[in-house]
């Protein structure tokens, strides 16, 4: 097990390395001047100037400065938005807990959803049943994102009201920002309309992350299904059916199981899919997250928004990624043997 | 056998859970009993963020919206029924026979607002009018260079140079000793923006060397009190429990801040908002059971501004031009969908100063190209146009507009360039300089008087201000404006003002294309008035049921 986690701490690293290379070269390739483009700072005084000259040590070679940029983003420093002269990293603070809590919601809903449909579709396979699920999971796969959003809000906001098309809570609830995550936040906040915010929270959440979880729903379900016809196929499970056992105690006792631990490697995968399709749901649903935030500093040509941005959303995929690797290495013993770190 | 069962009651249980979880869900939508705090609180969608929280540094129509009504009084205020002065926190007030000292006398239980950062220990006198007319009228004043020193209406108007002195007499009577007689000094006193500060919080402010604190977190006695603002998301205010009028019927009031029009009118349909600020789709709105739409007829322009210190518009011939080949109707029918009438001079049919007998610029190609060919540009020229670049009541959509107008110049040989890619606080710094050749732009009237159509922004006292985006100024004109100040009489005063308006329509300083309505929509629970014909939006008789 040791050698596989520091086998994943090397691979980070050097992914690190390459993605801060990456932002720190946009500076460059960004218009305007990279010592501005870094720090954010767009209406600096010729003093102000000279020290960020010194902090990120312009005059001198690029691996210097490369160094420099790399101390800064250590101590937390981002740089401020060029558009709002705030610091990036409080900004982030508050905005990606939004997209995290979206995101995660929209991740259990389509596990929830597209996995027992898989199974269930493999157990029949080839009949009605795996048909329809399959058909739905083609459909559910090409209707694009932008589109099933404004649909949605079409639907259930205008004409049927049931939900709310827009933000995270009610503006009329005022709760306090303590985590960022608006349903813990409610819980932990002292206010008598705690419960009625809470309903009012749920029901904001529901048209965001139904439309997020859709596509990795589907991909839920074809995962599920292949790998559940894959576990139906093998040796293990003949044995157990020469056994005498049960369909039902088949299924449920040997091969959920094991098919689940296939699809648990490919949840961190889907996570990068998931985060960008919430970064475009975020924009149609005025979800305050850290995509939307993202696109409006495109918009707005923050460009060290943008660098900060992409820096902080591809570290936190890539986190996840390897949770999921740890967490599929701890499941399954024989993960942790392989050589090679990508098997 | 056993395992087999426990594996099916827990996936029957999960199941369970799930339709619980959904069912929780579903019922959040339908979480509109009594006593919750929705049904006790009304959220406005409002179309822009606002620039302060002081009425006094401003002149944006957003900005006067979110702050003026809510957050403050002021010693006298327009009754809504026939625009007549009445008393607000002076109870009465009297103005010597050759209108030069007017005396107010203050109401003696006004109470400002109790915030998280200021306990008020006494109520309303005399030394809150004094602080808040010394701080935009002496440049000596502690606060007076706080928020950069700009008191934009009251320097349009010649406040300054109108107001000698401000006297105390007692602790509830405060005598004001003009330099000259001024018929319109008390509708600039009800305006939006003379509101009374509380003298109090700003000597706790001073004492901590806090002064910006000022405008940022408001004190007054309006009907709500400041709460919290998030910049371009939300502005919360609660109830003022003590306020003087009549109790306030709702808990709190929410600015939702929609800058986008189907955004607003989306939130409108899904129950998010209550009350949104200008609503598109009209026949929408209407055909829905449960909203309504009203509408007043503002006293407001929309113009064409000419920058009369440039080239070629320092042309009157090419002025005159440009009015006489613009289609003006068909930007009616196109941009306001027929909410709106013609403007034929700078004054909406609604005021009494309006004259018929001046009756604009025709549209006429041919005059247009005569003009022009007369001011030496027979092969046309080329200018630029700078849009608006929000919505407002009085020109919901600038850009359009411009293109329009893009389109009938065309006609005449004009090539018109169409500015457009400012946000707000640039553009109007920028207008402020003079950096533009012509600007589509308008004005909202603060009050009734037909002074506040002219001295705002025409007058050379404007110009210097930057109010007046035409940069034009002109002795007689002025004059005009003056004479009518200097007495009481209406018909002498109409007079006055048709002279003016002559000068105005020979002189094309800006053309004048339309008088718009103001639209609102909101919710049929939510009842009382809210949009007054000119100056903001007022939710102090708001209740909800």
């Amino acid at each position: 097990m040791l050698v596989f986690i520091i086998r994943r701490l090397n691979l980070f690293f050097f992914t690190m390395l390459l993605l801060t290379l990456l932002t720190f070269s946009l500076s460059f390739l960004f218009p305007g001047d990279p010592l501005v483009n870094l720090s954010g700072q767009i209406n600096a005084t010729p003093q102000q100037l000279e020290q960020l000259k010194l902090a990120y040590r312009s005059e001198q070679d690029l691996i210097q400065q490369y160094f420099a940029y790399l101390s800064h983003l250590a101590e937390g420093d981002l740089g401020l938005s060029m558009a709002s002269q705030t610091q990036i990293t409080s900004e982030i603070i508050n905005l990606l807990p939004a997209t995290i809590e979206l995101s995660l919601i929209a991740l259990l809903l389509a596990m929830f959803v597209g996995i027992p449909l898989g199974f269930i579709a493999a157990v029949n396979h080839r009949k009605t049943a795996d048909n329809i699920i399959l058909s739905i999971a083609m459909l559910g796969y090409s209707v694009p994102v932008f589109w099933l959003g404004l649909v949605a809000i079409l639907v259930f906001s205008i004409q049927l009201g049931w939900f709310p098309s827009a933000g995270q809570l009610s503006l009329v609830y005022e709760i306090e920002h303590v985590t960022g995550i608006q349903f813990i936040d409610i819980l932990l906040s002292d206010s008598v309309y705690k419960w009625q915010a809470f309903r009012d929270a749920s029901a904001h959440i529901v048209l965001p992350a139904c439309v997020v979880a859709t596509a990795p729903a589907t991909i839920f379900i074809r995962l599920a299904r292949s790998s559940m016809l894959a576990v139906l196929e093998t040796h293990y499970i003949k044995a157990a059916r020469a056994k005498g056992l049960t369909f039902r105690q088949i299924i449920f006792r040997h091969a959920v199981r094991n098919a689940l631990l296939q699809i648990i490697r490919h949840i961190g995968l889907q996570f990068a899919n998931l985060v960008t399709i919430a970064m475009i749901t975020e924009v149609i649903f005025s979800w305050p997250g850290i995509g939307r935030w993202l696109i409006e500093s495109i918009y707005q040509r923050d460009y060290t928004g943008i660098q900060s941005g992409l820096l902080v959303l591809s570290t936190f995929i890539f986190i996840v990624h390897i949770l999921t690797d740890f967490i599929y290495a701890a499941l399954n013993p024989l993960a942790r043997e392989h050589n090679h770190g990508t098997s | 056998m056993m395992k087999s069962k426990l594996s099916r009651s827990f996936s029957q249980m999960k199941q369970f859970n799930l339709l619980g979880l959904l069912l929780l869900l579903l019922s959040g939508c339908y979480g509109e009993d009594k006593g919750s705090l929705s049904a006790n609180s009304v959220i406005y969608c409002a179309e822009g963020s606002p620039e302060s929280f002081n009425p006094q540094t401003v002149t944006s129509g957003t900005t006067i919206d979110a702050i003026s009504y809510q957050l403050y009084d002021r010693l006298i205020s327009f009754q809504t029924k026939d625009n007549e002065i009445g008393p607000s926190l002076a109870k009465s007030w009297h103005v010597t026979r050759d209108g030069k000292m007017i005396t107010f006398y203050l109401r003696k239980d006004v109470s400002f607002h109790q915030t998280d950062y200021f306990t008020p220990t006494r109520s309303l006198n005399a030394d809150d009018v004094l602080f808040s007319f010394n701080r935009l009228l002496d440049p000596g004043h502690n606060f007076h260079f706080v928020s950069g020193g700009k008191y934009p209406f009251f320097q349009s108007v010649g406040f300054s140079s109108l107001v000698d002195d401000i006297e105390k007499i007692n602790d509830y009577t405060v005598r004001f000793k003009l330099s000259r007689a001024d018929s319109s000094f008390l509708a600039n006193l009800a305006t939006d923006f003379a509101v009374i500060l509380s003298a109090e919080y700003a000597g706790q402010l001073a004492a901590e060397d806090n002064h910006q604190k000022i405008d940022l977190l408001p004190v007054g006695t309006g009907p709500y009190k400041f709460k919290e603002y998030r910049v371009g998301s939300l502005i919360r205010y609660y109830r003022h429990e003590n306020y003087w009028r009549d109790q306030v019927a709702i808990e709190q009031l929410v600015y939702d801040i929609t800058p986008s029009k189907t955004g607003r009118l989306t939130k409108l349909l899904a129950n998010e908002c209550d009350v949104i600020a200008y609503p598109v789709a009209h026949e929408k709105i209407t055909e829905h059971a449960n909203l309504t739409l009203e509408a007043v007829t503002s006293f407001n322009v929309s113009y064409l501004g000419f920058n009369t210190q440039k080239p070629p518009f320092d042309n009157k011939l090419v002025r005159q031009a440009i009015a006489y080949a613009i289609n003006k109707q068909a930007i009616i029918d196109a941009i306001y969908f027929g909410h709106a009438e013609v403007a034929k001079s700078l004054l909406p049919a609604s005021s009494w100063a309006h004259d018929r007998s001046i009756a604009g610029h025709g549209f006429s190609i041919s005059k247009a190209k005569a003009l022009l060919a007369q001011a030496g540009y027979p092969d046309g020229l080329t200018m630029d146009i700078w849009a608006l670049p929000v919505q407002r009541a009085y020109n919901p959509n600038a850009l359009t507009t411009a293109k329009l107008i893009q389109a009938d110049l065309q006609q005449i040989g004009v090539t018109v360039n169409i500015v457009s890619n400012y946000e707000w606080s640039t553009f109007s710094r920028l207008l402020a300089r003079g950096e533009h050749q012509a600007v589509l732009l308008g004005w909202s009237a603060d009050h009734p008087d037909p002074d506040n159509f002219f001295t705002p922004i025409l007058s050379c006292a404007s110009m210097n201000t930057g109010n007046n985006r035409a940069f034009w100024c002109d002795p007689t004109f002025d004059n005009f404006l003056y004479q009518s100040l200097q007495t009481t009489n209406t018909r002498e005063r109409k007079k006055h003002y048709a002279q003016a308006l002559r000068i105005l329509s020979e002189e094309v300083p800006l053309l004048p294309i339309a008088h718009s309505r103001r639209y609102q929509a909101r919710h049929k629970n939510v009842q009382g008035e809210l949009l007054h014909p000119f100056g903001g939006i007022d939710f102090s008789g708001v209740s909800k049921n």
